[in-house]
């Protein structure tokens, strides 16, 4: 994955004028409206997250329950993205399974993306052995491939959303540290840090007050990026048998059971998930494309 | 400069040590051994007495301490020993594999070199027209399908379309011959993994490329560049490109190491015996020697194309080589 | 119907396709059959040591057997014939000394001959393997004393007590008859090379990828081989195989594929496609774990198995999952096997559904497990156990149970049964050749039978076992099985028996001659397949 980390120029601006004097609504508006491209990715996201929080209202049918006299049907009235090889109503389970989506790519990233910036700013501001030893740590974890990885956590916990979650979470770490890292070195360098250690405050306040605030934006940038990439690799964990498990709604498990045997045969189980998938980390990288542009200032038009 | 060097280059064993150890440590905590697969992955029984002893010919029930330090004198003699599978010396099972993963990754490569570097170059100078909208809507695209989706339709698709073409329907050979006994049924199989695997690729390198040329574009030397009236195909060819391409062959490069990990799970859609399905092979059937020498192998690759970057940057960049 | 299960013929082997009747056709010879064998490739080429069908897939055509399931009618669970013996022996001694006669003139493909030496060193290799070699299955040999080699074509098996097990369990299509010498060079040397007296002589391994055959023009069956040769490529992934059968860049592969793709199959290829059916001599099980609360009370793994609407989920399912016939415990083309009526009384199979679950519901409550929570332990393979898994949940819902899966791979799905690191486990029971008797000693206890995990202690079940095992007339016999079979799954119910599975082979209707049976360990030397191209 590669993310150009905006310029600590680029941040300190936005920190400025985005975040201090004007309200948040105003904020999200002048995006949208300087980002329309973020705009439509952030509906997108917005329709599939809205349908996962809302799945228990919106979905006209239970949708781990099976029918068999209604099993592989076609998109109808009845049922709008038709049926799976189970007669369990389709638009049910793609509601539901936006929630599972969800869960395991907001999840994955927030904690991988959190443990990731308190590792990267701490190893940045601290230097020396600390930071010697912590990106060695972190470069081990990183060299393995991230399915690899997960594979080998899958298999050792078990199938489970909760040791999906783990399993992508953990590759996840190192990538989001790195980036922090190469950020916070290039802020620590900044006088104003040098002033406040001189000052004598303490290395807490140091980088909560003046670290942290500065790698905001790549960080927030890698985040998004994370959530996309975690619903990919549940998907792809799912494709080798080992990501979440029957009958949880989800839709990676969804495309691995159609998207084997009805591909031809009953197109719409294969299509609906993999489309749902594409839709949606296709709105989260739209999203998080714009906000890159956003907060770095050289690559905004002027 | 010479002593950030030798001090990267000797920060590599660490990694190395420290990754064997990692999978050692993580293949053993999967619950089951390789016994328990091979006896009872029919689903047929077989008795304790026939358990010990595939335990004691593997010599798995013995310390973990005594198995560490056997593999840890192995790796200082590059001997990795026998696949606990198969019985026959690790670097034959992956030597074997490898040909087909490497010409797959560098087809994939060569593709989205292709790909990205036009494309990411006509996106950046027609900036937020719509062409430029058209190719970022591309690469995003590329980002968000499941490789292993794409795959699967991909046969599909050729499945079907050559079936109403000719009547008959056609797909690659599920069987791999090396490129210099029969080249044109060689490329056939190599052809549609390394698309699939490409377009994702070329998806990452678009993105470089782009906003790297966006950043050089502006940089003052163009800018001076096209205040003295050069032309601006020459421009471009002779100065933005060549200096926005360090990022990018930096991209290139670590995304090749990373595609080991997605030749894992395309490996497997287009049955190619690769480097990356014997690895999923050799988690599932808890064979750690095999896995033990597989993962090594991948992680050098990795670990020497980031010792690779890391110098460049050095190179370029002098408040890290003096930090 | 009843005489439909009892005579043996519930195997239906249907061919779809209208191609005429393969008697009617003189085989032709030559060709060069590409197959797919759907897994990764084995750990060996020894079929005395491995367990997986992909060592039988890839190794068969090499090697002769002893006795083996009748290839032209390999679909009959009690039709044996011989292969390197001249006929069938009658037992003396009182059903407990078998005499082998062999035919002359076999050759090794080194050249030379097969001696009844070397059948015998092959056979001790499997029952009384040497100290540090592996046989998996050497307890379904427990009735074998000796085995002797009076002269060399004589070959003679004395035995402990008199069984009917004993025949099927000779007919293992796993036990290849290999050179003494070789075993007494190194008994392990089966493992990395092969050398046989097959229809086919080994010509290549291709490291992970192939494994390539030629005909054995020396080979004792006249006129066979009809094939010149064939490869076997490994193809784990069920979808890639499906493709490449449709495309022809395989003819079949013989271990059987879902009901959705073969349909596929059949729309996109017509008459180029033939479909062979059959049940499967494999089948899901369930066990609760009697040590973990509350599956120590029978109330409560009756309930579960009540709960459970077989004849009426089964066929719906069988649309979707390798699974066909409701059956009990013995294979359902077995003389052995329960009838319909005799299914009926047994609980689970009740013809009154709403019957059966008003009674779980019953039970639960008497046992206090209303609206029970438990964990499924399942293995992370489609077919058929998620699918099996997925539907039992739905199942279960019905009587108020509330039960989540979770899925493990085979590595760790077994060290879980092994463990006993389970609530409830869905598992199944895979037979080669159909041998009630030694199929069913997986429902013995612990303490009897290791691999058993639900972890009781059963005196009068063992008792009921042993007594059916050395039980020679088939009518009391059968009797004693139905009252095992009642014991087992209704009255203690230590196992629920879900349902058998269903094989569906596909392949390209050129390929002709080959028979499906009721097991994918079976009939797969090759030597009757011709091609009709």
């Amino acid at each position: 994955m590669t993310i150009a980390a905006p310029s600590p120029s680029g941040i300190a601006a936005l920190v400025d004028d985005n975040l201090a004097p004007r309200g948040i609504f105003a904020v999200i508006f002048s995006f949208l409206r300087r980002q329309p491209v973020g705009a439509i990715g952030i509906t997108l996201v917005l329709i599939f997250g809205l349908a996962g929080v809302f799945a228990n209202w919106l979905a006209p049918y239970n949708p781990t329950s099976n029918d068999f006299s209604a099993m592989t049907e076609a998109p109808s009235w009845a049922h709008w993205l038709g049926t799976d090889q189970l007669g369990r109503d389709l638009f049910s389970r793609i509601l539901f399974g936006a929630r599972t989506a969800f869960i395991v790519g907001l999840t994955a990233a927030f904690v991988g993306g959190v443990t990731g910036l308190v590792l990267g700013v701490g190893s940045a501001y601290f230097g020396g052995p600390v930071d010697l030893w912590l990106q060695r740590v972190l470069d081990i974890v990183m060299a393995f491939p991230l399915i690899i990885m997960a594979l080998v956590v899958v298999s050792i916990f078990g199938t489970g959303l909760q040791n999906v979650i783990l399993a992508i979470t953990i590759p996840l770490i190192p990538r989001c540290a790195r980036v922090v890292r190469s950020s916070a070195l290039a802020i620590r360098e900044v006088p104003y840090v040098d002033a406040a250690r001189a000052l004598g405050f303490g290395h807490i306040r140091i980088i909560l007050r003046h670290m942290v605030p500065n790698v905001m934006g790549p960080f927030l940038v890698i985040i998004t990026a994370f959530v996309g990439q975690a619903i990919l690799a549940e998907a792809a964990l799912s494709y080798l048998g080992l990501g979440v498990q029957e009958p949880v709604p989800a839709w990676g498990l969804m495309l691995q059971g159609g998207a084997e045997e009805y591909a031809t045969t009953a197109p719409w189980i294969a299509v609906f998930p993999g489309l749902a998938i594409m839709l949606t980390v296709f709105g989260i990288n739209l999203f998080g494309d714009s906000l890159r542009d956003e907060l770095d200032p050289k690559l905004r038009d002027r | 400069m010479y002593r950030y060097i030798i001090k990267r280059v000797l920060l590599v064993f660490p990694t190395l040590i420290g990754a064997a150890t990692l999978v050692f440590i993580m293949m053993r905590l999967i619950p089951g051994d390789i016994c328990l697969v091979r006896l009872g992955g029919g689903g047929t029984s077989f008795t304790a007495q026939a358990l010990a002893t595939c335990h004691a010919e593997i010599g798995i029930n013995r310390p973990w301490v005594l198995q560490f330090l056997d593999f840890m004198w192995g790796l200082a003699r590059l001997d990795l020993g026998n696949s606990m599978w198969s019985g026959k010396p690790v670097v034959m099972e992956i030597a074997t594999r490898f040909p087909i993963s490497l010409e797959i990754a560098i087809a994939a490569t060569l593709i989205s070199i292709a790909v990205a570097i036009p494309l990411g170059t006509i996106s950046a100078l027609k900036q937020n027209t719509w062409i430029d909208l058209a190719v970022r809507t591309f690469s995003i695209a590329g980002l968000a399908t499941p490789s292993f989706w794409l795959g699967i339709m991909a046969i599909l698709i050729v499945l079907d379309v050559t079936q109403a073409i000719s009547g008959n329907p056609w797909m690659p050979p599920i069987d791999y011959v090396p490129l210099w006994q029969d080249p044109i049924r060689n490329l056939s199989i190599v052809m549609l993994p390394a698309l699939t695997i490409g377009y994702r690729y070329a998806a990452v390198s678009m993105r470089m490329t782009r906003s790297a040329m966006l950043e050089v574009l502006r940089e003052d030397y163009i800018r001076t560049a096209r205040a003295k009236g050069l032309v601006r195909k020459l421009i471009i060819n002779r100065h933005a490109l060549k200096n926005a391409m360090l990022p990018v062959v930096t991209v290139i490069g670590i995304e090749f190491a990373f595609l080991m990990g997605g030749l894992v799970v395309t490996e497997q859609v287009f049955n190619i015996n690769g480097v990356g399905r014997l690895m999923v092979l050799s988690v599932q059937n808890q064979d750690y020697t095999l896995t033990q020498a597989l993962v090594m192998f991948v992680v050098t690759i990795v670990v020497m194309c980031n010792l690779v970057v890391d110098l460049l940057y050095a190179w370029l960049d002098p408040r890290i080589r003096l930090a | 119907m009843k005489a439909v299960l009892r005579a043996g013929t519930a195997v239906i082997a249907i061919m779809l396709a209208a191609a005429p009747a393969i008697a009617a056709e003189t085989p032709k010879r030559g060709g060069t059959l590409t197959y797919m064998i759907p897994a990764d490739s084995s750990p060996s080429f020894d079929g005395h040591r491995e367990g997986t069908f992909a060592t039988v897939h890839a190794t068969a055509p090499f090697y002769s057997v002893l006795i083996r399931v009748d290839p032209e009618n390999p679909s009959s669970t009690t039709d044996f014939v011989c292969d390197v013996c001249t006929e069938l022996p009658k037992p003396t001694n009182e059903g407990r000394t078998y005499t082998f006669k062999l035919r002359d003139g076999i050759k090794y493909h080194d050249g030379s001959p097969l001696t009844s030496a070397d059948v015998k060193a092959s056979w001790e290799h499997i029952i009384f393997p040497p100290a540090g070699v592996l046989s998996p299955r050497q307890s379904y040999y427990l009735m074998v004393d000796r085995i002797e080699a009076p002269d060399p074509t004589t070959v003679v098996f004395r035995l402990k007590f008199a069984t009917s097990a004993f025949l099927p369990a000779l007919a293992d299509p796993r036990t290849y008859l290999y050179q003494k010498a070789n075993l007494d060079k190194d008994p392990r040397w089966y493992e990395k090379n092969i050398l046989g007296s097959g229809p086919f002589k080994f010509v290549s391994y291709e490291t992970g990828q192939a494994v390539n055959g030629v005909r054995n023009p020396d080979y004792y069956h006249k006129g066979l081989p009809y094939l010149d040769g064939f490869r076997a490529i490994y193809a784990e992934k069920q979808v890639t195989r499906i493709d490449a059968i449709r495309a022809d860049r395989a003819a079949t592969e013989f271990r059987g594929i879902p009901p959705a793709s073969r349909d596929e199959l059949k729309a996109a290829l017509g008459d180029k496609l033939t479909v062979q059916l059959s049940d499967w001599n494999c089948g899901s099980f369930v066990e609760p774990n009697h040590k973990r609360k509350p599956f120590d009370d029978p109330r409560v793994r009756r309930a579960l198995t009540l709960a459970i609407d077989r004849w009426g989920g089964v066929p719906p399912l069988s649309k979707v999952a390798d699974v066909h016939t409701v059956g009990g415990i013995v294979f359902p083309g077995s003389p052995l096997a329960a009838t319909k009526e005799e299914l009926h009384k047994i609980a689970g199979f009740w013809p009154d559904i709403e019957k059966s679950r008003a009674e779980a519901r019953r039970l639960l409550k008497e046992a206090g497990a209303e609206g029970l929570s438990f964990e499924l332990v399942n293995r992370a393979v489609d077919q058929p156990y998620k699918y099996v898994g997925t539907w039992l949940i739905d199942e279960w819902s019905k009587v108020g149970l509330k039960v989540k899966m979770r899925t493990l791979s085979t590595g760790p799905w077994l060290a879980a049964a092994r463990a006993s690191d389970f609530e409830v486990f869905l598992g199944a029971n895979c037979q080669a050749v159909t041998n009630p008797l030694m199929d069913i000693q997986r429902y013995l206890p612990g303490s009897v039978y290791a691999a058993n995990y639900a972890q009781f202690e059963d005196p009068k079940q063992v008792a009921l076992y042993d007594k059916m095992l050395h039980e020679t007339d088939f009518t009391r016999q059968r009797a004693l099985m139905r009252e095992f079979e009642k014991h087992v799954i209704d009255t203690e119910t230590h196992a629920l028996w879900i349902v058998w599975w269903y094989r569906g082979i596909a392949h390209q209707s050129y390929m002709k001659g080959w028979k499906i049976s009721s097991s994918h360990f079976l009939n797969q030397d090759l030597a009757r397949v011709w091609l009709d191209k």
